[in-house]
């Protein structure tokens, strides 16, 4: 698969990386992050339509484990990333945050589908989340309804190129669980 | 439009009891209604499974505040879950019935969202966790009239629970089950749903008639021109129009395609939960080929929105007929390979077969149609009961086992891609020639009436009740469930199984979530 838009994006983690850092932290920086990128493994999440399309991706004919997403993991104490593949309902929401919680950090949230972006096409509902980035913080929005396989790479790839931008030390390894949730709400706000 | 047969609530249940015995043991669809100023009350579909007759009935009762109307749970098994959920959406209690709790929404949710009034802004969203109760509650009416509640213990104190789900990759979704088990063996199983409770029936209210069918195909997702088929067939129906026999050709055939789709993705599924990952890549290789065929005609993958209220979106691509051919072709021997790989399998065999056993009787109790019930061995395809489309016109076989065990749902679903592909195979060079779209009004509005359709979808009876005031949005649409009903035999299949056995009956079963919670 062809990725667009590729050099730019690398050459913007240049930048970003080359003004005032560390040699030696950075030297390692890169390799954690290279090793990190390339092996991010996702939570098996889905809660409807969205899964079955991110199932197709990792199937036979798109199969994510070409870009190192490797394996799905059950339990979220192993998993670096999840995609929120579905609708969120109101009963599903705090069940999501928890699960969210129980991953080890550094973590990431993928937003796929209309649903779980804005609340897609149930957005009038009673019991429909309206967005999870109101009870998570999220790294990557994928829209689509469902997104297609083509989509979810890319928007997979994103995140990947993403890790590889940040500052493990002092950073991401630093981070703590405190404030995500305001966070995500803040930030929701000023969209 | 449909008959419905008034009767009184004080004389329902009795009148119910005479309709069982009159053989009207199945009980199709159950919908609870709120006529405004009329009362709250249920609308009953009944089905006589050796005439295939229908009736239906209807109750209902004035008192808004504290409303109560008599369970025919005790006469068909199927209408725990179905008033389960008319509690939740109308607060209507039922007496006689021995788990009245919330189905779909928390325990501390407020007001009966399906009401008429009720206000859409009364329930935030709680970050809380929801505490899940042990007890329950039944209503029972005393000779002299009175009602008293029961407390009822759904565990005890002492029981080993466990609980699995909403997020476990076996229960395929977001359902989950509390299990009460003694050593490995199931002694009780408690379904709970509603976390892709979505509440389309309510949204369905406030949407125009076109509008509503977008929402068909993201119920069941794998079913979705099946879903979609079903509420275009009742409005069409309704309105009293015919679509072309090319757009009949053209929508089974879909059909049948996204039945393929459907079980070789439940063929990929079932055997991942069994172990053998090897055949899940087999089922996604193949079915892809599908979503292309779907993709060459109606630009969606999984989610097509191909069929419209006279017609269908588009017409065929020029392609579909020559590569649909090529699909069969390729088919036939790959469904030997399927076989070979995991049907034959002796471990495949020791973990499915007199496993998660379910009746005929309880089948049709529960109303659990599609490949569940045909395992049963009733036949309960509705492609024969109630011909529709060009299901009339083609021959093809009814697979039934008479095991009912999970190996019989295994293979009722792999011989049923066969007959698909017949079906096929039938129609596909003689697709006549016309129009694909009846013209319609830019605003449709249905006549006043209630009207119910029903398809094949891919796990069962997939069924719309319409009920209409003349206006351009439906004032009372409901979808008859194919999972629900297969989520509340669970329990009965479950029973003295081992606790690695869930994992198979639920595979074999075949339920899917968003189909269930609606
Ligand atoms: S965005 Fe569309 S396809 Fe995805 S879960 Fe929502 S309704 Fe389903």
């Amino acid at each position: 698969m062809e990725v667009k838009n590729r050099e730019y994006i690398e050459e913007m983690v240049r930048e970003l990386k080359a003004s005032g850092t560390n040699v030696v932290v950075g030297c390692l920086d890169e390799m954690i992050n290279w090793g990190r990128g390339n092996s991010l493994w996702p939570l098996t999440f889905a809660t409807s339509c969205c899964g079955i399309e991110y199932m197709a991706v990792g199937a036979a004919r798109y199969d994510f484990a070409r870009f190192g997403f490797e394996v799905t993991r059950a339990s979220p104490r192993q998993a670096d990333m999840i995609m929120v593949a579905g609708t969120i309902t109101h009963k599903m929401a705090p069940v999501l945050r928890r699960l969210y919680d129980q991953m080890a950090d550094p973590k990431y949230v993928v937003a796929v589908g209309g649903c779980s972006i804005s609340g897609g096409p149930f957005k009038k509902s009673y019991h429909v989340v309206n967005g999870i980035d109101s009870i998570l913080p999220v790294d990557v929005y994928i829209p689509g309804c469902p997104p297609r396989p083509e989509a979810l790479l890319y928007g997979m790839i994103q995140l990947q190129n993403k890790v590889k931008a940040q500052k493990f030390f002092g950073d991401v390894n630093r981070k703590t669980d405190k404030g995500d949730a305001e966070a995500g709400r803040a930030h929701r706000k000023d969209r | 439009m449909e008959e419905i047969i008034f009767i009184e609530k004080e004389r329902f249940h009795d009148a119910a009891l005479k309709c069982r015995s009159e053989g009207y043991d199945f009980l199709r669809s159950l919908t609870g209604m709120d006529w405004g100023e009329e009362g709250l009350g249920v609308v009953y579909h009944l089905e006589n499974t050796e005439t295939a007759g229908n009736i239906v009935l209807k109750t209902l009762t004035r008192d808004r505040e504290n409303p109560q109307l008599a369970s025919v749970s005790d006469i068909w098994k199927g209408a725990e879950f179905n008033e389960r959920e008319v509690f939740d959406y109308f607060g209507i209690r039922f007496i006689g019935h021995p788990d009245m709790r919330r189905l779909y929404l928390r325990e501390d949710w407020s007001g009966h969202p399906l009401r008429k009034d009720y206000d859409m802004e009364s329930n935030p969203l709680r970050m809380t966790n929801e505490e899940t109760a042990d007890t329950t509650q039944h209503i029972e009416i005393l000779k002299d009239g009175s009602v008293i509640k029961h407390r009822e213990v759904l565990f005890d104190e002492d029981e080993y629970v466990i609980n699995i789900g909403p997020q476990h990759p076996a229960t395929h979704g977001v359902l989950r089950f509390r299990v009460s088990l003694e050593g490995e063996t199931i002694k009780k199983l408690d379904v709970h749903c509603g976390y892709i409770h979505r509440g389309i029936e309510k949204m369905c209210e406030s949407l125009t008639y076109p509008q509503t069918l977008a929402l068909t195909d993201r119920l069941d997702y794998l079913g979705a021109h099946q879903n979609r088929h079903a509420l275009c067939m009742c409005i069409e129906k309704a309105l009293g129009i015919e679509v072309s026999e090319r757009v009949q050709y053209i929508r089974t055939i879909m059909d049948e395609l996204q039945r393929i789709d459907s079980h070789l993705l439940f063929y990929s599924c079932a055997c991942m939960d069994l172990g053998a990952l090897t055949a899940f890549f087999y089922g996604f290789r193949d079915r892809e080929k599908i979503l292309d065929i779907f993709e060459g005609t109606t630009g969606g993958r999984l989610i097509q929105n191909y069929n419209t209220i006279g017609g269908v979106q588009a017409d065929i691509a020029p392609d579909f007929v020559a590569k649909v051919k090529d699909f069969i072709r390729y088919m036939r021997p790959t469904l030997k390979e399927y076989h070979d790989v995991f049907t034959g399998n002796i471990i495949m065999q020791g973990r499915t077969k007199g496993v998660g056993v379910l009746s005929r009787e309880d089948a049709i109790s529960f109303g659990a149609t599609g490949g569940t019930g045909r395992a049963s061995g009733w036949a309960c395809d509705v492609r024969k009961r109630h011909p529709y489309a060009a299901y009339g016109k083609v021959k093809f076989d009814e697979i039934t086992f008479t095991e009912g065990d999970c190996f019989a749902r295994y293979m009722v679903r792999m011989k049923e891609i066969e007959q698909s592909l017949d079906i096929i195979e039938q129609l596909i060079d003689n697709i006549p020639e016309g129009d694909i779209q009846v013209k319609m009004k830019p605003v449709i509005k249905v006549p006043e009436g209630s009207y119910y359709a029903a398809v094949e979808g891919s796990r069962g009876e997939f069924g719309v009740y319409l009920e209409s005031r003349g206006e351009k949005y439906p004032y009372r649409l409901k979808f008859r469930s194919t999972g629900l009903p297969l989520v509340s035999a669970m329990d009965t299949m479950c029973r003295n199984a081992k606790i690695a056995d869930l994992i198979a009956i639920g595979a074999t079963v075949d339920y899917v979530v968003p189909d269930i919670d609606r």
